[in-house]
């Protein structure tokens, strides 16, 4: 049974939604896309907040729309826990009276996760007393979270929920958001146009261009196609790749990962050996070699061969690498002619160990224990 | 001429006034509310006409207003002579009359204050109430009604200075009747009408300017600490 399974489409004025996709698990989906890509509409869809003109919408099994049947719940028989953008938290309210506001209003029994339990889990028991006004951003939208959870929703909607925070309000939220899909086993959807949001929080993704759900797989699958590299712009997007620690060697400042094709060095990371990360690898960090170079400053160096090459939006090549798993390299044509890459030839990858990105969400994770 | 001994006229015109008003603005919280928040949040053939008709007694002359009430709510009116013959109740002459005419004349005010803050009010607080599981209607008494009361206060005093100072609607409607009717404004006009009254009328004028400036002062303090409690800033 699907999580979530929608069929809709909406049109207002020049903007058409027409999106179609289903996911399933218990994990994070990430919805994202560039600003006005329809993320925001969606979710208000699958929230009740929007009425689309046709289709579907199923959670767990549970038509919560159907333009067909004529079935149209309102936003409060659907128990869809929301967080919005700007958080919303009542103003007329104390931060408890905030959290318990939905929680009251359900029946005992139906209440699966009780109030000591979010107050705890968000970090907010000191901002209990308070009220809104004396918040920071990044503790309101703490109190937005709790206050949707303690709703006990069957999915949560996350609008960009760290878009209006700065980055010191952000990591105020952050380690908290991790700590979600790990502790409770509330499906999350999540809106965000932050590749970071995205590979620190998400496990799958949906890509939206102008209306048009234009992918849906794993972060790893998702963010190798071209279609998210020209979302993301030159320097944004980059390959997710999913590893586990195998060693550190504190003398070289360096630690080891192992990824299905083979080792990866990075600078050192501070958390156990055979914990799982995910890193980002941009294409423009990855250089190609056609035989292996010796005495160079490059730690990573990795056999691969060249399963696609293809023209980007801004006129440079993307090389579609097999590196054991998929891996992008973005370079000029003139690299591009002088090595005469094909299709099917076998290269070496070049990467740096500094250009690595590490997600945060494990190594906070661990932090935490 | 002793401009601080009131007569017994003049104090029981000001207690008139004041229980005239306020009854007159009693009777226009719950019909108010509701149309303020029908004009601010639906939509249906016919809103403009309500705005209007809730606005005419702010533009026609009061005694205008007073006619109508009179034609309309006198005991042998349309509306009025039914009530009487059902119920017994009548407001003919009577100082609840003079509260139905101060009530129409600053009902507009008090609609207008009350769908301001309506409409100014952040629709999303609405909307994050509903996904919390809260219906309309407790969506309405726990988000929207709270969150509307500086409007509401806003208007209820506006209201309440309207119905002290009104004249018009009251004398053409049930008269100017002593110890009835008789309301501040209405004794102010007598009093000028009377060779002598001067002295009289200059009280009375005192009286209303200290209880304006009362009801403003009260209105302000509370509006102030309510943007405390929300703002957390004066």
């Amino acid at each position: 049974m699907n999580t979530l399974d929608i069929t809709v489409a909406k049109s207002n004025g020049n903007f058409n939604l027409k999106a179609s996709f289903a996911c399933e698990g218990s994990g994070v989906t990430a919805i994202f896309g560039r600003s006005g890509a329809g993320k925001t509409t969606l979710i208000n869809i699958i929230a009740g907040l929007i009425r689309p003109d046709s289709g579907s919408v199923m959670v767990n099994g549970h038509i919560l729309f159907d333009s067909q049947k004529g079935v149209n719940l309102p936003p409060e028989k659907r128990r869809m826990g929301y967080v919005f953008q700007e958080g919303r938290l009542f103003p007329h309210l104390s931060m408890k009276a905030n959290l318990l506001y939905g929680m009251k209003l359900l029946p005992k029994p139906e209440r699966v996760i009780s109030f000591d339990q979010v107050v705890e889990l968000l970090g907010i028991s000191h901002l209990l007393s308070r009220r809104p006004a004396t918040l920071s951003g990044g503790e309101k939208q703490r109190v937005a979270i709790g206050r949707a959870l303690l709703s006990s929703p069957s999915l949560l909607l996350m609008d960009e929920p760290l878009a209006s925070l700065d980055a010191s309000r952000k990591s105020e939220v952050l380690p908290f958001l991790a700590r979600l899909p790990r502790e409770l086993s509330i499906p999350i959807i999540y809106v965000t146009h932050s590749v970071d949001e995205v590979l620190n929080l998400a496990d799958n993704m949906v890509l939206m261009d102008s209306g048009r759900v234009i992918a849906i797989d794993t972060i790893e699958t998702v963010t190798t196609r071209s279609e998210f590299q020209s979302l993301t712009g030159r320097g944004g997007g980059g390959s997710v790749i999913s590893t586990a620690v195998l060693s550190h060697d504190k003398k070289k400042k360096s630690t080891h990962l192992r990824f299905p094709g083979g080792i990866l060095k990075v600078p050192f990371v501070d958390i156990p050996i055979d914990s799982p990360l995910r890193v980002r690898i941009a294409p423009r960090d990855v250089a190609i070699a056609l035989e292996l170079p010796i005495k160079t400053s490059y730690q990573n160096i990795l056999e691969g061969r060249i399963e696609k090459i293809e023209q980007d939006n801004w006129g440079f090549m993307m090389i579609h690498l097999d590196i054991g798993c998929p891996l992008l390299a973005r370079i000029t044509p003139a690299a591009c002619s002088d090595l005469s890459l094909t299709e099917g030839k076998d290269v070496f990858a070049l990467v740096k160990s500094v250009s690595v990105s590490i997600g945060k969400r494990l190594i906070l994770n661990e932090l935490k224990k | 001429m002793d401009l601080l001994h009131l007569t017994p006229l003049e104090i029981e015109s000001l207690r008139l006034s004041l229980w005239v008003s306020t009854w007159a603005v009693l009777g226009s919280l719950v019909p108010g509310i509701f149309i303020a928040w029908v004009l601010a949040r639906v939509r249906f053939p016919g809103r403009a006409l309500l705005d209007g008709i809730v606005h005419l007694p702010l533009v026609l002359p009061p005694v205008v207003t007073g006619y109508f009430l009179l034609v309309l709510m006198g005991r042998h009116g349309m509306i009025g002579g039914w009530l009487y013959d059902v119920t017994g109740f009548s407001f003919a002459f009577s100082w609840r009359g003079a509260a139905l005419a101060a009530g129409v004349m600053a009902f507009p005010l008090f609609v207008r204050a009350v769908r301001l803050s309506l409409e100014s009010m952040d629709r999303g607080l609405e909307e994050a109430a509903h996904t919390l599981g809260a219906g309309r209607t407790r969506v309405f008494f726990t988000i929207t009604l709270p969150l509307s009361f500086p409007g509401i206060l806003t208007g209820t005093i506006l209201a309440f200075a309207r119905s002290l100072g009104e004249f018009g609607a009251t004398i053409s409607f049930v008269s100017n009747i002593p110890g009835e009717t008789r309301t501040l404004p209405l004794a102010l006009y007598t009093l000028i009408q009377q060779p002598g009254g001067e002295v009289g009328a200059f009280r009375l004028c005192i009286i209303a300017v200290v209880v304006a400036l009362f009801a403003l002062m009260i209105s302000d303090f509370l509006a102030r600490r309510r943007i405390f409690l929300m703002h957390g800033e004066k």
